[in-house]
């Protein structure tokens, strides 16, 4: 800070002197054009009519945007932007790398099939509440989250998010709903708060909060200093994630809103937080890895194991979702755990997959409710006789998050548990404690394949109800009418259908993959040159 | 000066901490308002505290003559106060309409989304 008598010829110049190139400018698209549809959408919160295609619309022009910044990433490497051409780590940075391209490219998918859904569901009192531009708003936060160059913006997007998740959590103001948005806003709220102490420490030990001035200088600080404030980030995250411990929000608020809303949250929201722990721990403090990668292993097996196993003891179908969720997550943890560059690659390809399939088993999920009436699996069943196609959704769907082999989530699995095998073989202290992980992520396959496809039975394959009638064909059925065929069903329909072809011909999502595995690791090239330029370097 | 305000900073965390762990959400609110102050004490603390003079580069001259206050701190933590505040407005309202539909203020009492007597999952298969 202290300033010497230095000549103004000295002075670096403060202000970028070229304009972004008004190809660059793709990076601000997907958060920029969300947040503009949500505020158009709340000024015309009155034409219930206009909302839904207009919202449509906008998400159809945010997946372009996408689609061009993740090809602009994958050929040029990361991108960044500085906003209002203050040199970079004074001016907040914008910088794109593929892991964070990718992620928003598969949010703006999830969100352009819930808001199709949605249509097959809410009532035009929902929509005049601001259902859509909610939905915008959070769709702008994650992509935000994904996007941002900067540890403080990131907090920001992270409180965008969680404001418009409470609201779609309460909106419908039923008394489910407000008690699980008292649980998951108040703990949200202290997780958020813990990552801003991990921001304030760090930022008193490097001085900056731009990811790529932090990771040119945290290597300066002392390790023991940035070991502690590394493991609080791990606690803010991993409560956004529903890791182990701090875990017990999810279920207990997943089931509570609309199925659309749970879809969305579970598709997105913890994906976020599995994103900003690689981004923060493997890229931006990657020295203070060592030292908690033994409790990352324990968190990562005890949620890999016992997640299955709280979905297994649920009567609830939503709430047994929201434990396989978990499950998910504790896949991502091994994959950060192991923190190789094939450890990235599974953990971000999981992440993908996570994102995908969750969302389309939540909507199956709520089909099923509003053809059976209930989400109770003991009054469920005989669906299977009502809808063929639904079950046969829900199945594939199950077979895909449990990672049996031709469908999505054999992939991941298959990369997590080479890379762990692959650690376990080379000279290494940790051995052990990797044999662990690498048990753990294939007993949470059997375990997740049990606990699916028990719901399966139970909803679909049993005749009628639990008890005396359940060889009797279930009275309670009501078959879904056009509107929800043509709304739920098909868009239902048409995300497992990518997520078979996905699984059947993965190259490109496992290129994908490896681009964003690759840019993590190869981080203090490639980014910090996107970000400083060639000068500093 | 610093010292001073680790201890304050401390202090504000343990009286946070007391209140988010009681079973009354008034309590807890209490609490969240009271972490987002020992936050924002904690940010204004760790960008050191300097001399009070403001970060104004005078006219004719590039840089500052003298050692300044650093003004980064005062911007997160205006940033973090709008935040906490929309926040804990969003809550104090949820709390109070809580309290309405489900006549409970106490976190023990509040079973909707989680019955206290879930019922055993079905045997079959």
């Amino acid at each position: 800070m202290a300033s010497s008598a230095a000549t103004p010829k000295d002075l670096p110049p403060a202000m970028l002197d070229v304009a972004t190139s008004a190809a660059d400018w793709v990076i601000v698209w997907p958060i920029a054009l969300p947040m503009v549809g949500a505020a158009i959408l709340l000024m015309l919160r009155n034409r219930t009519e206009w909302q839904a295609p207009f919202s449509f619309a906008i998400l159809i022009a945010t997946l372009l945007a996408n689609f061009s910044l993740l090809q602009t990433v994958f050929a040029k490497g990361p991108l960044t932007m500085t906003m209002g051409d203050w040199l970079p780590p004074f001016g907040i940075s914008f910088t794109a790398d593929a892991l964070g391209a990718l992620f928003a490219l598969v949010s703006t998918v999830v969100m352009l099939v819930v808001v199709l859904f949605v249509q097959s569901e809410v009532e035009a009192r929902e929509t005049k509440y601001g259902y859509h531009p909610l939905m915008l708003i959070l769709l702008t936060g994650v992509s935000g989250a994904f996007l941002t160059g900067d540890l403080f913006n990131l907090y920001v997007w992270f409180e965008v998010m969680l404001i418009a998740s409470f609201g779609l959590m309460v909106i419908g103001g039923r008394k489910i709903q407000l008690d699980a948005a008292i649980k998951y806003g108040f703990i949200n709220f202290l997780a958020t708060t813990f990552f801003l102490i991990g921001i304030a420490y760090l930022y008193g030990l490097v001085g900056t909060l731009n990811m790529a001035d932090i990771m040119v200088k945290a290597p300066l600080v002392e390790n023991g200093a940035i070991a502690s404030v590394a493991a609080l980030f791990f606690l803010a995250f991993a409560m956004k994630a529903a890791a182990f411990p701090v875990n017990s929000w999810l279920p207990a608020s997943y089931h509570a809103p609309d199925p659309a809303v749970s879809a969305l949250f579970a598709g997105l929201l913890t994906k976020v937080g599995v994103y900003a722990l690689l981004r923060v721990h493997l890229m931006l403090i990657p020295q203070s890895h060592g030292q908690l990668q033994i409790l990352i292993m324990a968190v990562a097996v005890f949620t890999l194991v016992l997640a299955p196993l709280g979905a297994l003891a649920q009567t609830n179908a939503r709430r047994a979702l929201g434990f396989l969720v978990m499950g998910g997550i504790g896949a991502m943890m091994a994959g950060l755990a192991f923190g190789s560059s094939r450890g990235i690659l599974g953990a971000s390809l999981y992440a993908v997959h996570s994102m995908l399939t969750m969302t389309a088993l939540y909507l199956t999920v709520g089909l099923v409710e509003r053809m059976g009436g209930t989400s109770d699996i003991r009054h469920l069943g005989g669906l299977y006789r009502a809808s063929s196609p639904l079950s046969i959704l829900f199945l594939v769907l199950v077979f895909a998050a449990a990672g049996l082999p031709p469908f999505l989530g054999f992939w991941p699995k298959l990369v997590l548990v080479q890379s762990g095998i692959e650690l376990t073989l080379a000279e290494n202290s940790l051995a052990v404690h990797q044999w662990w992980v690498v048990g753990a992520l294939l007993l949470n396959s059997i375990l997740t394949s049990i606990a699916g496809s028990r719901l399966w039975a139970h909803i679909f394959w049993r005749n009628g109800r639990e008890g005396r009638q359940s060889e009797m064909p279930n009275d309670r059925i009501k078959m879904l009418d056009r509107r929800g065929t043509r709304w739920g069903l098909w868009p239902t329909a048409a995300l497992v259908a990518l997520i078979v072809a996905i699984g059947l011909w993965p190259s490109m999502y496992i290129r994908a993959g490896i681009e964003s595995a690759n840019d993590v690791t190869r981080s203090s090239g490639d980014y910090v040159t996107s970000v400083f330029g060639e000068r500093t370097q | 000066m610093e010292t001073a305000l680790a201890i304050l900073i401390g202090l504000f965390f343990t009286v946070a901490i007391y209140l988010l762990l009681s079973r009354s959400l008034i309590r807890m609110l209490l609490g969240i308002a009271i972490l987002g102050n020992a936050v924002n004490l904690l940010i204004f603390t760790v960008g050191r505290v300097t001399r009070e003079v403001p970060p104004i580069v005078p006219e004719g001259e590039y840089q500052p003559l003298e050692a300044i206050a650093n003004p980064l701190p005062q911007a997160l933590i205006l940033t973090a106060i709008v935040i906490g505040f929309s926040l804990f407005a969003f809550l104090l309202v949820l709390t109070y309409r809580a309290y309405q539909e489900l006549n409970a203020d106490n976190t023990d009492t509040m079973r909707v989304a989680e019955p206290d007597d879930s019922p055993r999952p079905p045997l079959s298969y």
